[in-house]
């Protein structure tokens, strides 16, 4: 849906009653903010009645599967003032685009997926309870009407909800492959046609059961199957409408919003703090201070004026910026980036998963054996058609994979739901198999370890008076030293002095008057001070100055996670673009043995190959741009919600919290997964060599054929299920 | 046996109505958020009756 943010009624401000009258007319909006906390009823009925209660919005639904809310409110809403209200309340929330998510296509094919299991779900009991009278006993005319009534059953819903099976096939086929699919709809077709010709000569075994049953199955592995596909689509769109591209470009001194594939060189972009980078450029007004944690590693803020370089993906910090366009598109420094990523992607050779495996061996298994059990026949009854083909059908039913369609997407389904629930989105299928073959862990520093944010360290040692001026002056600016600063002081319980004239300085620190002297914090050379060697902000006071230092605050988990990794004996590594010293102080705290500091993107990707040339299947962990390239080169790759899009795209995982601590979680239980998809292998094979035999002597009664299907793909979900 | 003429039909059009009533609930989409309408029941509002009429209009 297309939304028109514009205040839409300019007459509404002048009369108030007008804005009701206007209000039915007005243009709806709808908002979609991805909100990854909320886990429970009381988070559904608090979001709810409260967005309830605020003006503007019509209804909300918080939908708790995909963590999604969707809030039709009236045109003048802004997406920020939603989230404000949900931060308020005590969630995360990231503004959706709505284009991106036009999940239609996805929707419809699994709705129809859906539907056809529900018709052969139909099918299949109504046609089992025809079978259970002939199976019972009845003979003669009762038992023909039985299967005549299951055949006008069977027939169209063969027709109907086989129709995924037979197109894959045939669409194999015509490329002259053969898939699970060609033996599966072989064996359908085959069945089918074998039960009607019985039911046409008064024989006495038909198996519509069995192909219903069959197809039953089949697509209830296939649903899983999407449905686990479907959350990871909807999970990689739902990260490319996190970042809204968008610049504000000024064309004879008029600023416009436009889409930043339409900017071209020399172009000027209005940057304002806080705001991202969208192109390459030189400064050409203003002052500010750009965090290029993302793109570097660097946790300290760098200075930007008149004629500064900036790259995309640097966020400017405290004053406006506008910048002249020298690449865009395709040749700004993120789409190089991006560019490594591919070549890496394509390096990274096709992994092929268990369940391709399984398929590879088994697939011309099922025809042969079948053909060989109606030769063997042929022989045996000197050429009686009827009985040999009998046997090659029961063989071909009993043989045919209902458990091996399940194995693999009950276990995936259920393991993705369990990290789904921790907040880990699996978006790569192959992704949590090769999770479980991981044993080294490359970790980032900045912003995947740490939270990127600062806290202050030594505000015990300051006067009173100077942290009430340091509160006054730091609540004025937006800077994030200044911010954590604030916080950190407002936590202490102190009121803010009372400081006049406050202004802020672009890119130097913040002044003001107090007590009828001035006073500053900021830079150490603007205020006066002698730089210390930590990240810090000075303040000048009374002609003394006084270095406020901070530290990168540890994100949630990060201790745990790594003493967790130790535990299950992977090595762990940290690679951090930052100065060594913070980066050795944080691996000495978290206990990592193997650390680097200065590691540029060619350095971490060229450290994760060379791990991989030894063995080694890597685990990168990372979310700035200068990750990406370690991140597609390593065997699996996670990075936070919070990373550049270009991180979350390069990435197999994404963290949705802020706690790093489900990664362990992750590994472990990606490795009890891969345990539960062999057992189920293993499981299906045992019933097949089992019953194989059975069929091939002649044994097999449609009842037989049906028992087994349904205890081999009942057994193969619960143990899905008993994954922890 | 002759029960049977009334039977088989009774159970097939059972079954239809059954199949029916899944392919319409299906289309109203109510099988989109399984996670919430599982939390969705120990809340203690109902919305059976109308909307509160919006004290704004």
């Amino acid at each position: 849906m297309t939304t028109i943010r514009a205040s839409g009624c300019p007459a509404c401000a002048a009369a108030p009653a007008a804005e009701s009258l206007a209000r039915a007319d007005l243009p709806r909006a709808r908002v979609l903010l991805s909100v990854p906390e909320v886990h429970c009823a009381a988070c559904i009925s608090t979001i709810e009645r409260d967005l309830a209660k605020m003006p503007g919005v019509n209804s909300s639904r918080l939908n708790l599967t995909l963590k999604r809310l969707s809030v039709d409110a009236d045109a003048g809403i802004e997406p920020a003032d939603v989230i404000a209200r949900l931060n308020a309340l005590g969630y995360d929330a990231h503004e959706l685009d709505a284009g991106t998510l036009s999940m239609t296509e996805t929707e419809r094919q699994g709705r129809e997926l859906l539907m056809r299991l529900g018709v052969a779900g139909f099918a299949m009991m109504n046609i089992i309870l025809l079978s259970v009278a002939v199976w019972s006993g009845a003979d003669g005319p009762t038992r023909d009407m039985f299967h005549l009534i299951s055949a006008v059953i069977a027939i169209p819903t063969v027709a109907f909800a086989g129709q995924p099976f037979f197109r894959n096939a045939w669409k194999a086929l015509r490329a002259g492959r053969i898939d699970m699919d060609a033996p599966i709809s072989f064996a359908i077709l085959l069945t089918l046609g074998l039960s009607i010709f019985e039911t046409l000569q008064s024989g006495a075994h038909a198996y519509f059961d069995s192909v219903v049953m069959l197809i039953f199955f089949l697509l209830a592995g296939r649903y899983l199957d999407f449905r686990a596909r479907a959350v990871a689509r909807s999970a990689a769109q739902e990260l490319a409408a996190l970042e809204v591209p968008r610049a504000i470009r000024v064309r004879d001194g008029v600023e416009s919003t436009v889409n930043v594939a339409e900017l071209a060189v020399g172009d000027l972009v209005l940057v304002r703090p806080g705001g991202r980078m969208p192109v390459d450029g030189v400064v050409i007004a203003g002052q500010s201070e750009l965090d290029r944690a993302l793109l570097t590693g660097e946790t300290l803020p760098v200075f930007a004026g008149e004629g500064a370089v900036v790259s995309a993906g640097e966020v400017n910090l405290t004053g406006p910026l506008t910048v002249r366009v020298t690449a865009a598109g395709k040749d700004s420094s993120l789409h190089r980036m991006a560019d490594l990523v591919a070549n890496a992607e394509s390096a990274r050779t096709k992994y092929t998963t268990l369940a391709e495996r399984a398929a590879r061996a088994y697939a011309p298994t099922i025809p042969l054996l079948s053909l060989g059990a109606f030769a063997v026949w042929m022989y045996l009854t000197g050429g009686d058609v009827r009985v040999a083909i009998n046997v090659a059908v029961t063989t071909l039913i009993i043989t045919c994979p209902c458990a091996l369609g399940l194995a693999v997407p009950a276990v995936v389904t259920a393991a993705s739901g369990k990290l789904f629930r921790k907040g880990l989105l699996i978006k790569d299928g192959t992704a949590l198999e090769r999770l479980a073959e991981v044993d080294t862990v490359v970790f980032d520093k900045t912003g995947t370890l740490t939270m990127g944010t600062p806290v202050p360290t030594n505000l015990d040692g300051l006067p009173e008076d100077a942290r009430r001026v340091a509160l006054a002056l730091a609540e004025a600016s937006g800077h994030p030293l200044a911010t954590s600063l604030a916080k950190g002081l407002r936590d202490m319980g102190l009121r803010p002095a009372l400081v006049s004239d406050l202004a802020e300085v672009p890119g130097y620190g913040v002044e003001g008057q107090w007590n009828g002297a001035r006073v500053r914090l900021g830079r150490a050379a603007w205020v006066g001070a002698d730089a210390v060697t930590t990240t810090a902000a000075y303040l000048s006071l009374d002609g003394l100055t006084h270095p406020l230092t901070f530290t990168d605050q540890l994100r949630p988990g990060a201790e745990e996670v790594v003493r967790a990794l130790h535990q299950q004996g992977a090595q762990v590594w940290l690679m951090s673009g930052d100065v060594p010293g913070a980066v050795q102080s944080l691996a000495e705290r978290l206990g990592i043995k193997h650390w680097q500091a200065e590691a540029l993107p060619q350095d971490k990707a060229a450290k994760v190959e060379a791990l991989q040339a030894r063995g080694a299947k890597v685990l990168m962990v990372g979310d700035g741009l200068n990750d990406t390239v370690a991140l597609s080169t390593s065997h699996v790759s996670i990075s936070p919600a919070s990373a550049l899009d270009a991180a979350r795209a390069a990435s197999d995982m994404v963290m949705l919290g802020r706690d790093i601590g489900p990664i362990a979680d992750a590994l472990r239980m990606s490795g009890q997964a891969k345990r539960r998809i062999r057992e189920n292998f293993w499981q299906s094979g045992v019933y097949n060599a089992i019953f194989v035999p059975v069929a091939l002597v002649g044994l097999a009664t449609p009842l037989i054929a049906a028992a087994i299907m349904s205890v081999s793909s009942i057994s193969v979900t619960l143990n899905a299920l008993r994954l922890k | 046996m002759e029960v049977l003429t009334i039977l088989i039909p009774v159970s097939l059009i059972l079954g239809l109505l059954g199949l029916g009533a899944f392919i319409w609930t299906l289309r109203k989409g109510m099988y989109d958020d399984p996670d919430g309408d599982s939390q969705r029941i120990l809340t203690d509002e109902y919305d059976d009756k109308p909307k509160p009429v919006d004290k704004n209009r």
